[in-house]
């Protein structure tokens, strides 16, 4: 059988892996060549979390068709917990570092689903704008709530208040989580590897959602709510669904962001945090994987290529990001792209059936 | 008497939200766009301000007027260049096309005047006013606050209902195509609405800092966010609502910091605004559109 007989979601499927094991196979190789600079090498496992991040947040905003500005507190809820069980784990005497991230991101992922459904409850009764500004909310409640958490574990078990570390009552303990200064003494156990594969089991996890008789009854639910409702679907359900699944996601995504840092403080999970991811999804293309894959990366690494121009790189992201959004709808741009098109008229079709499908 | 001050100082407040919620809620009426470039536009009126009258040595009124000048036409132009082309698009790209407005005008900000925070010692020096033997004494700049966010909030409902302006808005935020076939010119109301609410986000800016005298690239952003809590919290795209919930808003959070906690303020005024919004999906004051099928 050759590619080309392929139904095109399962050579959607097949690329969307492809590109994951392509940029691994050659970070990897680059990396051994010595191509890669060090700030460049230490940003490899934040593409990774960023990746996973867009791909979950694609579920909700590009498959659910819900806008959610809260993403980067499940990432948040994900981020802390791990590190407390990592803590816990460290101290009950756990050596192997694969564990310890594997548990943690089991954990931390779980937390975040839960913190997700229970989110998700109240949420998925709004709709359109107003569930936009409830997500944003519930982030910035996750933060303001972080920012008053004070954990330690000793010998006794886990301690915790929402004074000061003092409060805590510990003589000889470790702790955990430090109020506003976050979490510190991180172990680093975040690799490319450990990424790179936690990417690929978020996007299985997605695509397998979206290719099931779940993922069809969201993408129902997305584009007719009513006819969804009117052939028997179960809105809320489904809905809820794509959410939870997503804040989970989100969870693991927070595990392997944080412990690649020594430290973390809720502050960094705030709103434009959220924004950020949302822009990967935007940009990469709304409910289409591999899109919000690409653009996650080289939105990560821009910054840093632009650090030449070091004072104007932000300048410089916002004008592009501008222009990536207005420019194809500038009447010069459409002209020259229906010149184009019909000049090419023989490769169109091609163009179409890459491009359809993913389209809404 | 700590009540009563309380409940002042979360009016002003509550009017530097109300300022900065009408003008969200009036293009979100208009335009349906989220625009989140309107927190760093409070910003840059600030700035203004700030350089007219430290820099410069201009009187304050004029500062303050050259400031109101300066973001109106940063309004127009923002409308013209960048949200413009994209009428027809989906509500997501608008909203991604602001997000990059705000992230160019605060990072042009902080190219410009630099990171350091500049402290907007106060302009306006005007004796505080003394109630019950000065027991309760209430700032000038709250006083004025409060008296801007009325004059504001009339004069608005007086241009909406009787101008003829107002009417073109009205009937644009009703049904823009039913409204370019009555003669309207959406285009220019649309960029009339940016112009307004940019205009109001310089008053917002300027008053913000007569009384949290700490100005930065970033200190637009969350008073902005706040502000788009608060004209969701009264019903986005209505007019009182927005003036209302600016208020609540303020007063909620004034009265969480003294009583929760400072810490848990911002919680408490966005758990508030959750509540609502599940006992109320429109808003205080929004209509609940029924969907047709």
């Amino acid at each position: 059988m050759s590619f080309k007989n392929i139904k095109p979601q399962t050579r959607s499927t097949i690329l969307t892996y492809a590109i994951v094991i392509v940029a691994f196979i050659a970070v990897t190789v680059l990396d051994a060549a010595g191509f890669i600079s060090n700030s460049l090498s230490g940003q490899l496992v934040p593409i990774c979390a960023y990746v996973c991040l867009a791909v979950s947040l694609n579920l909700v905003v590009g498959v659910s068709g819900e806008l959610s500005l809260g993403h980067a507190g499940f990432m948040s809820v994900g981020a802390f917990t791990g590190v407390i069980v990592a803590g816990c784990l460290t101290r009950l005497g756990l050596e192997s570092e694969l564990l310890l991230f594997v548990a943690s991101a089991i954990v931390g992922a779980l937390a975040a689903g839960v913190i997700g459904f229970l989110v998700g409850i109240p949420v998925m009764r709004l709709r359109g704008d107003y569930l936009a500004i409830v997500t944003l909310a519930f982030g910035e409640i996750i933060k303001n709530l972080l920012n008053n958490f004070y954990i330690g574990v000793d010998d006794a078990g886990l301690h915790f208040s929402m004074q000061d570390t003092a409060s805590l009552g510990m003589q000889q303990g470790t702790i955990l989580i430090n109020g506003p200064k976050g979490a510190v003494g991180i172990d680093k156990v975040s690799t490319f590897v450990i990424g790179i594969v936690l990417v690929l089991i978020t996007v299985a996890i997605v695509l397998n959602l979206m290719h099931s008789r779940d993922g069809r009854a969201i993408m129902a639910v997305r584009d007719n709510r009513i006819a969804a409702e009117s052939v028997g679907i179960n809105v809320t359900k489904y809905r809820l669904i794509a959410f939870t699944v997503a804040s989970a996601l989100a969870g693991a995504a927070g595990v392997l962001y944080a412990m690649n840092y020594s430290t973390i403080t809720p502050s960094q999970f705030d709103f434009n945090q959220s924004i950020l991811i949302l822009v990967y999804v935007v940009l990469g293309g709304m409910g289409n994987i591999w899109g919000s894959i690409i653009s996650a990366a080289f939105l990560t690494v821009l910054p840093e290529l632009l650090r030449p121009i070091n004072d104007y790189r932000m300048l410089i992201y916002a004008v592009v990001l501008i222009l990536v959004m207005v420019v194809p709808h500038l009447k010069i741009y459409q002209r020259a792209a229906d010149a184009l098109r019909s000049r090419f008229s023989k490769a169109t079709p091609a163009v179409a059936a890459e491009g359809g499908e993913a389209d809404e | 008497m700590e009540v009563l001050a309380n409940l002042i100082n979360g009016m002003s407040l509550g009017s530097v939200y109300a300022i900065i919620a009408l003008g969200y809620t009036m293009v979100y009426g208009i335009a349906k766009m989220l625009n989140f470039a309107h927190g760093d536009v409070i910003m840059v009126g600030a700035y203004i301000c700030f350089c007219a009258v430290s820099y410069l040595g201009i009187p304050v009124i004029a500062a303050v007027l050259l400031s109101i000048v300066g973001c109106t036409v940063l309004g127009i132009v923002v409308e013209r260049l960048a949200y413009k082309p994209l009428r027809e698009a989906p509500s997501l790209n608008v909203l991604i096309t602001a997000i990059g407005v705000s992230y160019f005008l605060q990072n042009a900000a902080l190219i410009i005047m630099g990171s350091d925070p500049k402290s907007f010692s106060s302009i306006i020096s005007l004796p505080a006013l003394q109630l019950f033997d000065g027991r309760l004494t209430i700032s000038a700049t709250a006083v004025l606050t409060i008296a801007a966010c009325m004059i504001i909030m009339v004069a608005l409902t007086l241009f909406t209902g009787k101008t003829k302006m107002g009417k073109a808005m009205r009937a644009c935020s009703e049904d823009r195509d039913a409204a370019q076939l009555m003669g309207i010119n959406v285009n220019s109301t649309i960029s009339m609405v940016f112009a307004i609410g940019s205009g109001l986000a310089a008053i917002a800016g300027v008053l913000m800092c007569a009384a949290y005298p700490t100005l930065m690239p970033t200190t637009g952003s969350m008073p902005g966010i706040k502000a788009f809590t608060a004209a969701v919290l009264g019903g986005i795209g209505s007019i009182p609502g927005a003036a209302l919930g600016g208020v609540l808003l303020g007063i909620i959070e004034i009265f969480a910091r003294a009583y929760i906690g400072t810490q848990l303020a911002d919680a408490v005024v966005f758990a508030v605004l959750i509540v609502m919004l599940l006992i109320r999906p429109a808003g205080l004051l929004g209509k609940n559109v029924s969907e047709k099928v």
